[in-house]
């Protein structure tokens, strides 16, 4: 309880730098939180398009465009996610 | 600001930002710093290329125009007769330049000693942006009329009509709002990303190979160094793909609505 009590303290004393902590402690977290899904997302579109490219070969061109529109939409997250980061550190 | 990390001294992140002239200094209209060069590159080099190789043209290609006919080729099969149809040959002009625009400002991120992609500004990406979608609403509007063209694309076929409300919402603010947004930011930030990671093992490198007296550590960050490197010109590629197919799938949908 005294240990918080100081903490605040501290808090209240310099909270410019507080805010800079923070900052970096939320763009962190951000980006990694943005990271997941577009991760499993890619992970499920490429395995899906080998399997179709496995089992039919000759459709594989088709395929291959297909598969990286849908990379494209995905990974759009995970990208935006790279920006509030850059954003929240350096803005 | 300086950015201090386990007693690695990056780059300020002011040089990211602010850009000094370098060409006609203080002019206030003709001043160019490095990026604007890098514009102007990327704007001359498909010329450069493209006069070189019609200047002695051959049946059978040799040199220079072997590489032009396989990219006008590749963005043809690849990108038009897989998005639009035959009926997309007339906006193969449209996406050549931005097919070699985006990839000529981005490989300039590893050729040495500029150092630097063109798009990992946002200005540019968002400008093509901007053009992109003025131009997929045009032919939309073009060849359906507008209102035509409006209900099309804000009421996909076979939504029940209880959910019809919700999904007109959604897909007005998707294709108006996030559209030109995610294809602006996407480019954008791949070259960031890109080129701050070849920042980052770069200063790795270069401070072990100052202060360490473990010489053989100092091959890991370089050889991860040279291997993204590959993989930057790969990506420098693949976002100049991914925008003119992306432009190409929004023509064809505004070209050709769903019934």
């Amino acid at each position: 309880m005294i240990d918080l009590l100081a903490a605040a303290d501290v808090i209240a004393d310099k909270p410019d730098q507080v805010l800079v902590g923070l900052k970096a402690v939320g763009a962190g977290l951000g980006y990694g939180l943005a990271a997941i899904g577009p991760g499993v997302g890619i992970g499920l579109v490429v395995g899906n398009a080998i399997t179709a490219m496995a089992r039919q070969p000759e459709s594989a061109g088709m395929v291959r465009t297909t598969m990286f529109l849908g990379i494209a939409f995905t990974e759009a997250l995970a990208l935006i996610g790279f920006v509030v980061f850059i954003l929240l550190n350096f803005a | 600001m300086k950015f201090q990390a386990m007693g690695l001294y990056f780059p300020d992140i002011e040089h990211l930002l602010n850009w000094p002239g370098v060409l006609f200094e203080g002019s206030k209209y003709f001043e160019l710093n490095k990026v604007g060069i890098i514009y102007l590159w990327a704007m001359i080099a498909p010329l450069i290329l493209f006069t070189l190789a019609i200047r002695k043209s051959k049946l059978v290609p040799t040199g220079v125009q072997t590489i032009a006919e396989s990219s006008v080729d590749f963005v043809r099969e690849n990108v038009v007769m897989q998005t639009i149809g035959p009926d997309g040959m007339k906006f193969m002009p449209f996406l050549m330049s931005l097919f070699f625009f985006i990839f000529f400002s981005n490989i300039t991120e590893v050729i040495p000693f500029i150092q630097f992609p063109g798009n990992a500004r946002m200005a540019a990406p968002a400008m093509l942006a901007l053009v992109v979608w003025v131009v997929f609403n045009a032919v939309g509007i073009k060849s359906q009329g507008f209102f035509k063209y409006f209900k099309n694309t804000i009421i996909p076929p076979g939504v029940p009509a209880a959910l019809l409300p919700l999904v007109a919402v959604i897909e007005f603010v998707s294709t108006f709002f996030v559209r030109p947004f995610s294809l602006a930011v996407r480019l954008f930030a791949n070259m960031l990303a890109g080129h701050l990671l070849l920042v980052t093992f770069a200063v790795l490198s270069a401070a072990l190979w100052d202060t360490s007296p473990l010489i053989s550590i100092v091959w890991a960050p370089f050889v991860v160094l040279i291997g993204l490197t590959g993989f930057e010109i790969l990506v420098a590629f693949l976002q100049a793909f991914i925008f003119t197919i992306l432009t190409a799938v929004y023509i064809g949908g505004a070209l050709h609505p769903e019934h």
